[in-house]
């Protein structure tokens, strides 16, 4: 996993809730695998029409450069647990999703594969939004600087917004660390649970009692 | 201390913790199609699956529900299922195994799902077993991979709400319209990161193909998991079943399992009091299951991105709503006792509007075979599709078209969820079955119902490969 200290760039609004993995990633695209990548499906039944074209007016297509910070509303990445909705932002290019709320699977999808996840209140997200607006006779979109081991998203004319994250996963976005092989590691102790646990309820194992 | 019910599940499965998580052993990991991504991690890293005996695949959201529909694509998925388990020594359900069906339908029925266990698989509505009185639950393809490589997964216990409901469901609602009422209350974000224990009387009075449904939808809800604590009609309903524990043992684990419940004081996070009372048949109106009315009610006048994605305008009545087809089927709605209360409203009548009905599991259509009740779907000219996810989600070669409107047993009325610009109304089967014979929404309450013989119990069926 691509560790996370900081980032840097544009950032994207997409005034929306309820955004569902479904809109993430269409599952007609799914059958793809991960070498393939996703990025060019991100959003696309929002971003493209019926013939392909880009939608006009949809945030994602007035992005002169490839935002990394996505700014939405409440309960982002509902439904379907497919990971496949976080390739497709990561491949896109996008580090960071600040939102309202976030539904909990994909939130740890979300760690798992170097995305941030960031909660913030109505204000904060308020402030930020005004910020990242297009604004008229400029044609650079704003850019933020997001330093995780500060928790802080900040730029000059925003100030700094400060956020919260859980220990244990703000070690491992750090570090770019895999569970999987972290968790090798307590394999003794698996074991030793195993004997105990299938000894006390051999019903558990299927055709096995 | 007074424990909830998850917290003795917890306990009883907790390998260690760390950092505020906690590694929590896997009784139960279910696999399909999507599982690809989880097979090339520990494929890559040379790594083996630690209990194949504990893990069971199954092809459902790929599997045509015609041969007219199948396509060379999604056969590549079901396909690459059959040979990641096989190198795994992993049992799975293939296309033409009698126990094949929709994961959440299939494994059940095989009495794979029981009280007290842990269950996860890479699909958001694996909720559905804790109908068991298991803590069930979706996780993405990493956590997939890592389940396979340990048999356990980093978790934290997720904190506790309690939903509670009192009374009885009134005449012509069910399960489902049960939790679309629940979300209607509480919204989509409602039990955000929480599990839900059910309670009350009207849970209580739920058979385990209700109780499914219910936790099936709680999902929808924003929680992790659904539980409903086990009781008689959990241990009638896996007594018999083909992989659940048998004879000596099976009585064992009734004893073990009957002390899964939470105690006097034991602390929840929130609770809600629901009075199914006030339950009516459901309609969704918009793209979020929380866009929910009694069908008595109107569209109303807000989210108009929504209502414009949907071609309704506010003050529109919902039994006036004109659709395009119907589905009945999913892991939500595709049991026999679903297709038993469609059939109730179908038998007698034509279609005005085209049904495609996938039974959830081929135990399911092969029970409705032989009690008539798939013979008064095709007489009144509805499409009797093989099983699996089907209509539910675009993405097995059935979709619904752009624009078209489509009454839908399923659970998730997203866009585009059905195929691109397809408008999805989510209500009940019986519901489904009187918009597909009248052409638009309607209220299943006015409709005379067939007598039909109630559905077969567990002991009667037959699931051997
Ligand atoms: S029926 Fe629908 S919700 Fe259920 S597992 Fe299949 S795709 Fe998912």
């Amino acid at each position: 996993m691509q560790p996370f200290t900081t980032v840097s760039g544009p950032g994207v609004v997409l005034a929306r809730d309820n955004i569902d993995t479904d809109q993430l990633i269409p599952a007609r695209f799914m059958k793809r695998t991960r070498a393939e990548g996703y990025g060019d499906q991100l959003l696309y039944d929002l971003r493209f029409d019926e013939d392909g074209d880009p939608v006009e007016g949809f945030p994602l297509n007035q992005m002169s450069e490839r935002p990394v910070l996505m700014l939405a509303g409440r309960n982002f990445g509902c439904g379907s647990s497919r990971e496949a909705a976080v390739y497709a932002l990561v491949d896109h290019g996008i580090r960071v999703v600040v939102a309202d709320s976030f539904a909990d699977i994909f939130r740890g999808n979300a760690g798992k594969n170097g995305l941030l996840t960031i909660a913030l209140g109505a204000a904060e997200r308020g402030r930020l939004a005004k910020f990242l607006e297009p604004r008229p006779g400029e044609n650079a979109p704003a850019e933020v600087f997001v330093d995780l081991d500060a928790q802080e998203i900040s730029a000059e004319g925003l100030g700094t917004i400060a956020f919260d994250i859980d220990k244990g996963l703000k070690r491992r976005l750090l570090l770019g660390l895999d569970d999987l092989s972290e968790t090798l590691e307590d394999e003794p102790t698996i074991a030793a649970f195993e004997e105990r646990y299938f000894a006390a309820a051999p019903w558990v194992v299927p055709r096995g009692a | 201390m007074s424990q909830s019910i998850l917290d003795k599940i917890w306990s009883a499965h907790e390998i260690l913790s760390r950092d505020g998580s906690s590694l929590v052993f896997v009784d139960r990991h279910l696999l399909h199609e999507g599982s690809h991504h989880a097979f090339a991690k520990i494929g890559e890293a040379g790594r083996k699956v630690r209990h194949p005996e504990l893990t069971f695949g199954v092809a459902d959201h790929y599997a045509p529900s015609s041969e007219l529909r199948a396509n060379a694509a999604s056969a590549t998925m079901i396909e690459r299922l059959s040979v990641n388990t096989a190198r795994h020594g992993i049992e799975s359900f293939g296309l033409g195994d009698a126990r094949r069906g929709i994961v959440h339908v299939a494994m059940p029925e095989q009495g794979l799902s029981l009280p007290g266990t842990i269950i996860v698989c890479g699909d958001s509505h694996t909720a559905t077993h804790g109908a068991f009185g298991a803590f069930a639950f979706g996780i993405g393809a990493s956590e997939v991979a890592h389940v396979l490589a340990t048999q356990a997964l980093w978790q934290k216990k997720p904190p506790l709400m309690k939903i509670t409901v009192t009374g009885g469901l009134p005449f012509g609602t069910t399960a489902k319209d049960l939790a679309l009422h629940i979300i209607a209350t509480i919204g989509t974000g409602g039990a955000t990161g929480h599990a839900v224990e059910y309670a009350g009387e009207a849970i209580a009075a739920l058979s385990m193909e209700g109780r499914m449904t219910l936790c099936n939808m709680t999902i929808e809800m924003g929680a992790r998991s659904g539980i409903v604590p086990p009781d008689e009609t959990t241990f009638a309903w896996l007594k018999g079943r083909p992989m659940a524990p048998k004879g000596a043992a099976f009585e064992a684990a009734v004893e073990s399992w009957k002390a899964l419940r939470s105690d006097d004081g034991a602390a929840y996070a929130r609770e809600v009091v629901i009075d199914a009372g006030e339950v009516a048949p459901m309609v969704t109106w918009g793209t979020s299951p929380e866009q929910v009315a009694p069908v008595t009610g109107e569209v109303p006048s807000v989210d108009p991105d929504a209502l414009d994605y949907m071609g309704l305008s506010a003050g529109e009545a919902l039994s006036t709503i004109n659709i395009d087809r119907g589905f009945i089927g999913s892991c939500t709605n595709g049991r026999y006792s679903d297709l038993l209360a469609a059939a109730r409203v179908l038998k007698g009548r034509r279609l005005a509007v085209p049904l495609l009905v996938s039974p959830g599991s081929s135990d399911v259509a092969r029970q409705a075979e032989e009690t008539g009740i798939a013979e008064i779907f095709r007489e009144a000219g509805a499409e009797w599709g093989e099983s699996g996810c089907s209509l539910c989600v675009g993405m097995n070669g059935d979709q619904v078209r752009p624009g078209e409107r489509c009454a839908s047993t399923s659970n998730r009325n997203f866009r585009g969820r059905q195929g691109p610009g397809a408008r999805t109304h989510l209500m009940s089967p019986a519901m489904v079955a009187a918009a597909a014979v009248s052409g638009h929404i309607v209220d299943v309450r006015a409709i005379d119902l067939a007598d039909l013989p109630e559905p077969v119990s567990a002991p009667d069926v037959h699931l051997e490969a």
